[in-house]
């Protein structure tokens, strides 16, 4: 069977704690908290450390402050996709939860974990052997993008479906550095490479998402994969819309898998606000959505018909707010589920 | 790779309670649960099929809810109940989606019951008589490839209504 | 009867819930060694060195071998004896196997492996159909075979074949693409061997414990005798561990050389590797019809995608056109086959063995005929149907046939006539056929297909078999025809079964022959001891129905001594008078009929699955729970290769080998599936059973594209039928071009000379 490599396990008791074993060790160290995205990476040899550093210690809960709710991020994706809180303020968010992989997953695998999750690439994303035998990719142990070889950067997907709904939120995170902690808006915290795709300083933990969205603000996540359950997104939609009666006063629009970052379709949020969600509008407002996302050959399906695909999820993750009778997903045989 | 057993094995004492059971085990830190369940503890009823989180072969239940145990560490489950097949007869008497999974032909080369028998324990243990739709939602995670899983929700609808 | 019939639990139920059915992977026997195999990464290479040095200087390593240690060559058919335990001298695929250690832990022999140095003269790989029927750029794949990289040719014509064209109304000719596709057994493959006083014995995930007996016994060089192979408890099969496999050869070696027990689990990634999975097969097929639908007269040519090594290539690339005449009275046919070698890894048997790529073609293509003559296609096809013992051009033999009443059910449970329209919606029909068991044996021989003894002890039974429980319940029909028999119940009995030192002979869990081979071997044994009790207990002016099982038996023990039977079967010589007529034969052929409903989204190409309804004639359902789990899991398998699932490559290797980028369908992409049995009683079969674990995957895909047709109106010609290729198909649609997506032609091939064989008199 496959197993993981020798390493040594840290138990810090704080987040600075862990932020200053990290920055002592450097890249010999990572921080795991649920380990659903590392373990397997570091069976497949995708990184090489001889530390982990637990985070185990952060909290998992959340709460409500006076105009935002806070997330621990050691919460379980399961604890999200359940939380009344989050159901009933940032029904997108819980929705993106209750999408991710599978259920056994989502009980181990954190919302920390998935605002950080590694990005993906199906040359990446393999078996020291199989990268071996394909050619070590620029991503890990080579020197040229197999998807892309004349690029001189990295093309590997943003893989996450929290992500793009905590940025469609306005949320922040909150990290702790060996000093001190900050604070940043999520959208932030992404780089467009798909190497150092994260903004944060290696060292520092992500500690809490807070969510401030106003009440009147409606979410929705549309998430497309081939089958039910267990696969990343191959194109993803998180919408959040303030809404003045039927009129759009502020929306964000923010699609996942078609970048190496949560990619904020700006220029259809311009062009909905101030009109009201009419079929037409929202077609229109999908079609120009799709634009920016550039989805390369590097995940499942192609990646022709993946770009025709962002305009589809646009489209139903705005009616979904518009109707707001739950999320859904985009698969190929399964019934949709609410 | 081929430099990675040069480095020294971390190995620490732990106690996990396991199907009821109190475990003391000395095991390298970077041993999975999968493998020190299998090959430290004898117990094979959990079997395995990528060790990657991507089939649900090798679910158990931590606290009661379904997890990949070739994706956790014991490290960070002291504390914590761990269920695994075998404890989910009490004694002889098989727990009733044992009885009916076999009534009913839901295991045929049986290797990824176990992992499904515990995701459906866990599923009945907080949703009694759930709906054919959310049995299909709380086993989303497990792949089977023999039965085509009808004789599994069959199961599972038997067992729920054989205990309510 | 008590016990035939009835829907009883398998006799292995409760160990298959509790977890304490021991599979390979789970036997821990002291002082266990752990073995890794290094691998090629490349397609094509010659080897020019190895150097294990380094991996043998490793603290926990206690042996690393390589070619030079097992050269002997082995290979599942006599005539293609092509593969090696470990190469050392020339990699055709990467996943190739070229050196094994063995370590105390699993992780020092992985990490040995990675210190072994090979040195390769790269070749240039043959990644496709036509490129292996191009002249090689360096050197072919294989030393036999040919021309270029074919690795067989065959071309047969049974009937007057342009006579039945000439006289057909019209004539149409279409080309299909099956891409190939994998098992992925949930058990990864897994073996575990020990050598003590001389002997080997080995357990092993396998389906044939006999042809791995055969495999060792050559590649060791040691007498059979000497070697006991045991069928572990077995994680699924589906065909992909019907073949000999390198690290069963591999564990034997190194615990004969380091005197310990070896093991050697596959990664996920391996079991990719070893494959034997679905061949993709392109496919030509040219039809003559009246003006009414009655078939004239067929020409059927095939394609096959090998691999790089034979394994059942050879058998395979019969099967794509011997079955198409066992549902259709063909009056001539025409039948041409090509198997090319390409890099990649070896294709072979899975569920359907080279049968449901051309049921795809025929379904699909007799569709169109309907279309283009403006009949229904279930008309048509039912116009068709082959009638009950009959045989059929190529000389088949059809004895018991239920086409007819499985495709009453199917086609009025699913309202099928009486649809209404709406945009998007589609159903989609499809009938099958397959083997209860291939008529004639692997390698040429006399003897008994399978044997089954009975011993009875002081009131207790023991029946000892060579069959290989794969989870379909093999054991448990076994069980029931004995309990049946001596008037007992299945739990009754006591099974020893795939152990080759203390079962007799059984060929194994493969072509769907166990229920109808076993079944009869053990039929034939229960009933001699049956005779036994019953003269024992009437010698003492007595009734058997009278007397309790333990009295009959302590009357039988005593006036016989030893109480044993034994039965055995052999198939019935009934291959046709040419070279080639062995494969296709069956003692009996199961008949499946299927309807899909679906709706198609134009926009998306997606494709949302509503039911399936599919019937099955399985002769006699010995056990109706164990068939409709065959037939279900069969439909289960038959959708992920219509929708999702396929063996891709890019640069010279397996694209996606894991379960998360091999699309396998989960609980929620699974419609609900209608199973109707049909039984037919077949006059060979025990109590007149036939097969039911392949057959019913058969109609699944063309059913499915049939329904994408009548959704969209676009034929998608190829599987699997992905999003894209559906809006493709759509796009040529709105241009006014040909409404289809598939292959667009089919390549010159250089078959030989047509063998004529006259056809056989019609009716048995």
């Amino acid at each position: 069977m496959l197993r993981l490599p020798r390493f040594k396990y840290l138990r810090p008791k704080t987040a600075r704690e862990a932020a200053r074993m990290a920055a002592e060790l450097g890249p010999r160290a990572m921080f795991v908290a649920g380990g659903t995205d590392l373990f397997p990476k570091l069976k497949r040899r995708q990184f090489e450390v001889d530390t982990l550093i637990g985070l185990d210690f952060l909290p998992a809960s959340t709460h409500s402050g006076a105009d935002e709710c806070v997330i621990g991020a050691r919460m379980t994706l399961a604890d999200a996709t359940h939380d009344p809180l989050l159901n009933r303020r940032f029904t997108g968010y819980a929705e993106a939860a209750g999408l991710v992989s599978s259920p056994p997953l989502r009980n181990v695998g954190t919302i920390g974990g998935n605002l950080c999750v590694d990005t993906r690439c199906n040359y990446y994303d393999m078996t020291y052997e199989w990268r071996k035998a394909a050619g070590f990719c620029l991503k890990k142990d080579g020197d040229i993008c197999l998807v892309a070889p004349s690029s001189p950067r990295c093309w590997a997907v943003s893989s996450s479906d929290t992500a793009p709904m905590a940025v469609a939120l306005e949320g922040v995170v909150i990290v702790a550095g060996p000093d001190a902690d900050r604070e940043l808006p999520v959208s932030a915290l992404y780089r467009d490479d798909g190497i150092d795709y994260l903004a944060k300083q290696p060292a520092e933990v992500v500690t809490e998402l807070r969510l401030r969205s106003a009440a009147d603000t409606r979410s929705a996540y549309v998430k497309l994969r081939r089958r039910g359950s267990i696969d990343f997104p191959i194109a993803g939609a998180a919408v959040a819309v303030k809404l003045d009666g039927p009129t759009v006063v502020n929306c964000r629009i923010v699609l996942s898998a078609v970048a190496s970052y949560p990619l904020e379709a700006k220029a259809a949020e311009e062009f909905l606000k101030g009109k009201r969600l009419e079929p037409e509008t929202i077609q229109e407002a999908a079609e120009i959505a799709s634009k920016p996302a550039k989805p390369l050959d590097n995940a499942d399906l192609s990646h022709f018909w993946r770009k025709r695909m962002v305009r589809v999820v646009v489209e139903r993750a705005i009616g979904q707010v518009t109707t707001r009778n739950g999320g859904s997903r985009v698969t190929l045989l399964g019934r949709t589920a609410s | 790779m081929k430099n990675e057993v040069l480095r020294e094995v971390e190995r620490i004492v732990l106690n996990l309670a396991v199907n009821g059971e109190q475990r003391q085990v000395l095991v390298p830190v970077h041993k999975t649960l999968l493998e020190v369940l299998r090959e430290d503890m004898q117990l094979t009823g959990t079997k395995h099929g990528c060790e990657l989180g991507e089939c649900g072969t090798c679910t158990v239940l931590v606290d009661g809810k379904p997890a990949l145990s070739c994706l956790l560490l014991p490290i960070q489950l002291e504390g914590r109940a761990i269920t695994t097949v075998e404890g989910m007869a009490q004694g002889s008497e098989l727990h009733p989606l044992q009885v009916a999974f076999g009534e009913l032909g839901a295991a045929q080369c049986g290797y990824c019951t176990p992992g499904i028998l515990l995701s459906a324990r866990s599923l009945l243990d907080t949703n009694p008589r759930p709906t054919r739709d959310e049995i299909r939602e709380a086993l989303a995670g497990n792949l089977c490839r023999c039965t085509g899983y009808t004789k599994i929700l069959q199961a599972v609808e038997l067992a729920a209504a054989r205990m309510s | 009867m008590k016990v035939v019939g009835r829907p009883l639990p398998k006799v292995d139920a409760a160990t298959k819930v509790t977890g304490r059915a021991l599979y390979a992977d789970d036997i821990a026997l002291p002082r266990t060694l752990h073995c890794r195999i290094l691998r090629s990464p490349h397609p094509h290479a010659r080897i020019a060195s190895i150097d294990t040095s380094a991996a043998r200087r490793m603290p926990g390593v206690l042996a690393v071998i390589t070619g030079a240690d097992l050269p002997v060559k082995f290979g599942i058919l006599p005539v293609t004896q092509d593969e090696r335990a470990l190469e050392h001298e020339k990699v055709r695929y990467v996943g190739d196997p070229i050196a094994a250690v063995a370590a105390t832990e699993e992780e020092i022999a992985a990490a040995a492996c990675d210190a072994i140095s090979v040195e390769y003269e790269v070749l240039e790989p043959v990644m496709s159909i036509d490129a292996a029927l191009d002249p090689p750029k360096d050197e072919r794949i294989q030393d036999y075979g040919g021309p270029n990289n074919i690795h067989k040719l065959v071309a047969l014509e049974f009937g007057d074949v342009d006579a039945g064209f000439a006289r057909a109304d019209y004539v149409r000719e279409d080309v299909f693409f099956f891409q190939g596709n994998t098992h992925l057994p949930m058990e990864q493959h897994s073996a575990i061997a020990t050598y003590v006083d001389g002997k080997v014995t080995l357990w092993s995930s396998t389906q044939v414990v006999h042809y791995v007996h055969r495999a060792l016994a050559k590649v060791l060089e040691l007498p059979m005798n000497r070697i006991r192979v045991i069928g572990a408890a077995h994680g699924g099969g589906f065909g992909g561990k019907t073949d000999p496999f390198a690290h069963e050869i591999i564990v034997c070696k190194l615990a004969m050389l380091t005197g310990r027990p070896v093991k050697c689990t596959l990664t996920r990634e391996e079991v990719f590797y070893a494959h034997r999975g679905r061949h993709p097969v392109l496919m030509w097929v040219r039809t003559g019809v009246t003006r009414d639908g009655r078939i004239t007269a067929m020409h059927f040519r095939s394609a096959l995608d090998g691999g790089a090594y034979g394994s059942y290539g050879v058998a395979s690339t019969f099967y794509t056109g011997a079955l198409q005449t066992v549902t259709y009275d063909i009056p001539a046919y025409r039948f041409e086959g090509c198997r090319v070698f390409t890099n990649k890894p070896p294709c072979g048997p899975k569920r359907g063995h080279g049968t449901p790529q051309p049921r795809f073609a025929l379904e699909l293509h007799l569709e169109k005929i309907a279309d283009d003559l403006g009949l229904d296609g279930v008309a048509l096809k039912r116009r068709n149907f082959v009638k009950p013992n009959t045989w059929t051009v190529n000389w088949l033999r059809v004895t018991s046939c239920g086409l007819e009443e499985c495709t009453e059910h199917v086609i009025k449970a699913s309202g099928f006539h009486d649809r209404r329209r709406r945009p998007g919606h589609g159903m989609g029909f499809a009938i099958s056929s397959y083997l209860s068991g291939a008529g004639t044996a692997i390698y040429w021989n006399d003897m008994p297909h399978s044997e089954v003894q009975i011993k009875v002890d002081r009131g207790g039974v023991t029946v000892y078999c060579g069959a290989m429980d794969i989870g379909q319940g093999s054991d448990s029909v076994l069980a029931a025809i004995v309990a049946e028999e001596l008037g007992l119940q299945p739990a009754d009995i006591r099974l020893v079964t795939a152990d080759t030192d203390t079962t007799p002979i059984d060929l194994g869990s493969y072509s769907s022959r166990v229920t109808f081979m076993a079944g009869n071997a053990a039929l034939e044994a229960a009933r001699k001891m049956r005779s036994m009790l019953v003269e024992a207990v009437e010698a003492g002016g007595r009734k058997f129905d009278d007397v309790t099982f333990e009295e009959a038996s302590v009357l039988a023990e005593a006036r016989f001594g030893t109480l044993t039977s034994a039965g055995s079967y052999t198939p019935p010589k009934i291959a046709g008078p040419y070279k080639g007529s062995g494969v296709g034969p069956s003692p009996a052929y199961s008949y499946s009929a299927c309807v899909i409903d679906l709706d198609a989204d134009a926009r998306t190409g997606l494709v949302h699955i509503n039911k399936v309804w599919i019937a099955h004639d399985v002769g006699r359902a010995i056990n109706p729970l164990l068939v409709e789990g065959q037939v279900e899991g069969s439909v289960y398998m038959g959708l992920g290769e219509a929708l999702m699932e396929e063996q891709t490559f890019r640069k010279g290797l397996h694209k996606w080998p894991s379960m998360l980028e091999y699309k396998s369908p989960t609980f929620l992409d699974v419609p609900e599936i209608e199973t109707f049995i049909v039984e037919t009683v077949d006059p060979e079969g025990p109590y007149g059973a036939k097969e039911a674990g392949q057959g019913p995957l058969l109609p699944v895909p063309p059913a499915l594209c049939a329904a994408v047709h009548d959704a969209l109106g676009v034929w998608i010609d190829e599987v699997p039928v992905t999003p894209e290729k559906v809006l493709e198909a759509l796009r040529r649609k709105g241009k006014g071009e040909l409404p289809r997506y598939g292959p667009l032609r089919f390549p010159l091939i250089p078959y030989p000379p047509t063998i004529k064989v006259d056809a056989p008199p019609s009716t048995i």
